[in-house]
């Protein structure tokens, strides 16, 4: 899935990261500033985040919505214990739920028989229940135990930072 | 009463308040969710295909990154295919010792969210790393500082990424 890059290209990643760890400012010509800081025109910029994107290094320049101030209120992180044998062909099926936002294949760990995590948001408490019960559904022939972990404290959230004490923030 | 359970799971610092948003906030947002197109002016393409006058555009995210609305705006990183490494992680925190470990884990660069969550293992969070060695490195120094075992869970495969709230 990923495409190599080369290694200044690496670098140049790394600077834009440390340059829009903040945010993108909301300027007329993003490329530009961008290129500005990077020493290189907006185009170049413009082909370098095409680059990037197609290695996954970046998914998407979009917006971070705040669930809460947005109506999400509540989210649960459900997860199951699948037959290992089923997981590749029902894991997709998980993910692509509407409510669905991040979904992954994990190890089982001694105290911890569950393989497959699906967080779900929602509007209400009661809404998660009858999404837990759709997932459920596509699981059930392969499905040995399932649990949902409800977050009750946000105790820390800042994202992505790079640690590099002492270079340059924009 | 320890301070975690004074507050109801909330962004820190961010209004709690509902948004007040019109039919063309709503098409703006959904529209964002899914990203800036990257094409030479990419503002203008935006305004054209939601009709909109791209200024306005940018003006209603300015707005919504000042109240809160909206956390962040700008490029997703996934630092992996840079030789970063991400884990979920997770530990039986006993309920005297929970703020204790809260504040040990909010003082390192290398956590990047922390959950509580109700459930035998309370303390769910995201460690985010330069190197596999680092990351190793940080769950060990969690296990001693804590002298609690760390349910080290990375993911072995994505199925799904993105967080789509339909408005």
């Amino acid at each position: 899935m990923s495409v190599c890059i080369s290694p200044s290209e690496a670098r140049l990643a790394r600077r834009l990261i440390e340059l829009c760890q903040a945010g993108l400012p909301l300027v007329e010509d993003p490329w530009a500033w961008i290129g500005s800081s990077l020493g290189c025109g907006a185009e170049d910029a413009l082909a370098l985040l095409r680059r990037l994107q197609e290695a996954g290094i970046i998914r998407r320049i979009a917006t971070v919505p705040n669930h809460y101030r947005l109506g999400y209120r509540h989210n649960g992180m459900t997860v199951w214990d699948v037959e290992d044998e089923a997981l590749a062909r029902l894991g997709p099926q998980v993910g692509a739920l509407p409510f669905v936002s991040h979904c992954y294949r994990r190890p089982r760990r001694e105290g911890w028989p569950y393989n497959l995590f699906a967080m779900i948001h929602a509007r209400s408490a009661s809404e998660l229940e009858p999404q837990r019960a759709r997932i459920r559904a596509l699981l059930e022939p392969a499905l040995q135990a399932e649990d949902m972990l409800i977050s009750s404290h946000i105790l820390k959230k800042t994202g992505l930072r790079l640690p590099h004490p002492g270079e340059n923030r924009c | 009463m320890p301070s975690h359970e004074a507050h109801p799971e909330f962004p820190p610092g961010a209004s709690e308040r509902e948004a007040r948003l019109d039919a063309m906030d709503r098409r703006i947002l959904n529209r964002l969710q899914r990203g800036l197109p990257l094409v030479r002016y990419p503002w203008e393409a935006l305004g054209a295909e939601l009709g909109l006058d791209p200024d306005h555009i940018r003006a209603r995210l300015a707005d919504w990154l000042a109240n809160g609305t909206l956390t962040r705006f700008g490029p997703m990183f996934d630092i992996e295919p840079l030789g970063g490494a991400f884990t979920l992680a997770a530990m039986s925190v006993p309920e005297d010792r929970f703020d204790t470990v809260a504040g040990l884990l909010r003082e390192m660069p290398e956590v990047a969210h922390n959950y509580r969550r109700e459930h035998f293992w309370n303390m769910w969070f995201v460690l985010a790393c330069e190197s596999p060695g680092h990351l190793d490195r940080t769950l060990a120094a969690i296990e001693a500082a804590t002298r609690l075992t760390v349910l080290n869970l990375p993911k072995d495969e994505t199925y799904h990424v993105g967080l789509h709230l339909p408005l």
